[in-house]
């Protein structure tokens, strides 16, 4: 396999607020190859969203953000590049694609108008050149009689249409990266399926190396190759999605597997839920973050509240950050997780 | 579209005839009931009795309000002749009767003062919008930073200080002092266009000073909101240059309370700034107004009610457009 399009290693995100020092994502390394798609799950204020946005250098570096480890765009350090830089690249190279597809578009222009403005600010053509190649792009993601919804605002679009849009607008310079950040969370059910095959075939047209930021594992399920399990700003699991669903190793990742609805299977109880909140990234708890919400602490032995789990690798190329010993996990998986699914 | 601005302004047309109204009553009717006799202060000093049943007669004071209305507003239109018997004159379109002092028409001494008052308010308007729009932009961008906290002080005080403050310390300057501009006075436009500006020049600051303040933490505080919002966020996510992101994206959607506001200052504006016109001297609105309430001079004070009036109700509708033009959401379809 070629080299990895975008190499994260060991990065962490800071922001210092009057309460204290914000750990929003500590220590995060993965890879994500064209034509692949990774899923990074994790509850609300796990570290995800910040994530994609420092792979897009969305964050006002300052006094108030530190941005440290490598982001490796194509071999280029994004973390270490100039602004000026990391613009250029953004919207060109990678590119992003929002929850609300109401509130990121601009609601006082056109929906033509926007496309253009991105596709311009990256290649010198002229206005009815872009035109034109906007209403192809709208076309490409599936909206009837392109050339003339260019001229209707965001607010004519339905919710669908408008996430059509702005994938549209996302992809109007082939990157070669797409960072989806929940994508499908703020749409009904049935446009939902709609835009996850969209991005499917513009993946598979393009060779895009997409990450897909979700709280929802059916997402995951449906697009991904990988997943990487987020809580608290930290790697609690990262694999194969096949591997990941078929044999969870880490007590968070049960925890969210169990959480799912399910229609396919009979149930005989409640659904699952996982005790308590994720915790404040200010006072991020010692050794592993989850410990105090995890049911099998006791078993995990005293380090568990003390010492950072590493992240070591359970089979080939699945990774889980636990204090658990590996059979004991077996059993857990082999006589909780797995029969409850 | 059409029909929107077509509704506005049938609007406006009603609500200028009910202020005409208010203003007929509050003018002629009250005063009356009151028992001040309009005639009498139109009379003169120690009038003899034919001489007020003439103005009386003259003025129409003996027939009905309704009458007395009609003839009024048939004189705005077309006309009308103010007739006591012994004298007659007539008052060409669009009339607003004469001035109980100097009997001059009402009309032409509102559109004497216009030109002064316009050069004013628009040039000030001018001043302030850019001065405070743009300080209002770099405060929200720089939020905190020093040029924001000099900015917040600097409005602070020009909200603070008064007209007669500020106005006499800069003619004091300016005229007195450093000798600049000697004998600050008002030069029409088509006079000369450089003397023009140079002599309004220290009236705009002085009148920007009040209002710029306002323009500055508005347009501060609808800037912080916007640049916070998910397509400043979409915009930067596209490559664009910051100034892009902040000039177009954040600052569009930032107007629009702005335009709301610039709107009714205008309309407040070309009613007369009084304090700024008799500060410096200039015979605009304002100074004709506060001379007419001075001398009870009602046809005077009606007139430029009814002008003023005319022009706050306009601005209202433009900024009605202006909203319809900035943001697609509120255009009818």
């Amino acid at each position: 396999m070629s080299a990895p399009f975008l190499q994260v290693r060991d990065l962490s995100v800071r922001f210092t607020t009057d309460d204290g020092v914000v750990r929003a994502v500590d220590g995060l390394s993965f890879d994500v190859h064209r034509g692949r798609t990774l899923g990074i799950v994790g509850e609300s204020g796990s570290g995800k969203s910040v994530t994609s946005l420092a792979i897009m250098g969305l964050h006002r570096r300052g006094r108030r953000v530190s941005i440290d480890g490598q982001i490796r765009l194509d071999g280029e350090d994004l973390v270490t590049a100039s602004s000026a830089r990391v613009r250029a690249l953004r919207g060109q190279r990678m590119a992003m694609i929002f929850q609300d597809p109401l509130s990121a578009l601009h609601p006082q222009f056109t929906v033509g108008d926007q496309i253009v403005e991105a596709y311009r600010v990256h290649h010198r053509v002229s206005r009815a050149a872009a035109r034109r190649r906007a209403a192809e792009l709208l076309e490409l993601v599936g909206i009837p009689e392109p050339s003339r919804r260019l001229d209707d605002y965001p607010h004519q679009f339905s919710g669908g249409m408008r996430q059509r849009a702005m994938i549209a607008m996302a992809v109007s310079c082939d990157p070669a990266l797409l960072i989806a950040d929940e994508p499908t969370t703020a749409l009904d059910v049935t446009v939902q399926a709609q835009i996850l095959d969209l991005m499917r075939d513009l993946q598979r047209e393009f060779d895009t190396a997409i990450i897909l930021i979700t709280h929802d594992l059916g997402v995951v399920a449906e697009l991904g190759d990988d997943v990487l399990v987020m809580y608290a700003g930290q790697v609690m699991e990262h694999g194969s999605v096949a591997d990941v669903f078929a044999r969870p190793e880490h007590p968070y990742t049960w925890g969210l597997l169990q959480s799912v609805t399910r229609l396919d299977e009979q149930r005989d109880d409640r659904l699952r839920t996982i005790p308590g909140a994720p915790p404040s990234l200010i006072t991020v708890p010692p050794g592993c973050p989850f410990h105090p919400r995890c049911a099998y602490r006791e078993q995990a032995g005293p380090a568990t509240g003390t010492v950072r789990p590493a992240l070591v690798e359970a089979a080939p190329g699945h990774r889980v950050a636990c204090h658990l010993p590996a059979e004991v996990r077996q059993r857990i998986r082999a006589e909780e997780v797995t029969p409850a699914r | 579209m059409t029909r929107f601005v077509v509704g506005r302004l049938v609007g406006a047309v009603v609500i200028l005839w009910l202020v005409s109204v208010l203003a007929f009553v509050l003018f002629f009717v009250v005063p009356k009931a009151l028992g001040n006799n309009p005639a009498v202060l139109f009379a003169g000093r120690s009038p003899d009795p034919a001489t007020i049943a003439g103005v009386t007669r003259k003025l129409g004071l003996d027939r009905s309000y309704v009458d007395q209305y009609w003839s009024f507003l048939r004189g705005v239109f077309v006309g009308r002749h103010f007739d006591s018997g012994s004298d007659r004159s007539w008052c060409p379109a669009p009339c607003l009767g004469f001035s109980f002092r100097n009997d001059q028409p009402v009309w032409s001494q509102i559109v004497d003062a216009l030109p002064v008052t316009a050069s004013l308010s628009l040039g000030a308007a001018v001043l302030f919008l850019t001065v405070g729009v743009s300080s209002g932009v770099l405060s929200a961008v720089r939020r905190g930073g020093l040029f924001d906290r000099i900015a917040a002080a600097v409005s602070l005080a020009g909200v603070s200080l008064p007209v007669y403050f500020t106005g006499l310390l800069l003619l004091l300057l300016v005229s007195y002092k450093w000798h600049i501009i000697d004998n600050v006075h008002y030069v029409a436009l088509t006079a000369n266009p450089a003397l023009w500006a140079w002599n309004l020049l220290p009236a705009w600051i002085v009148l920007s000073l009040l209002y710029m303040a306002n323009y500055q933490r508005l347009t501060r505080a609808s800037m912080i909101d916007t640049l916070g919002e998910d397509y400043v966020r979409t915009a930067r996510a596209k490559g664009l240059p910051e100034r892009t992101v902040i000039g177009k994206h954040a600052l569009r959607p930032a107007l629009t309370p702005i335009v709301t506001i610039l709107g009714l200052d205008l309309g407040v504006l070309f009613g007369g700034a009084i304090l700024t016109e008799r500060t410096f001297g200039f015979r605009g609105l304002g100074a004709i107004s506060i001379d007419a309430v001075n001398t009870q001079d009602l046809p005077v004070t009606m007139g430029v009610t009814l002008f003023a009036a005319f022009f706050v109700i306009m601005a209202n509708v433009l900024v009605d457009i202006a909203y319809a033009v900035v943001d697609p959401r509120v255009r009818p379809r």
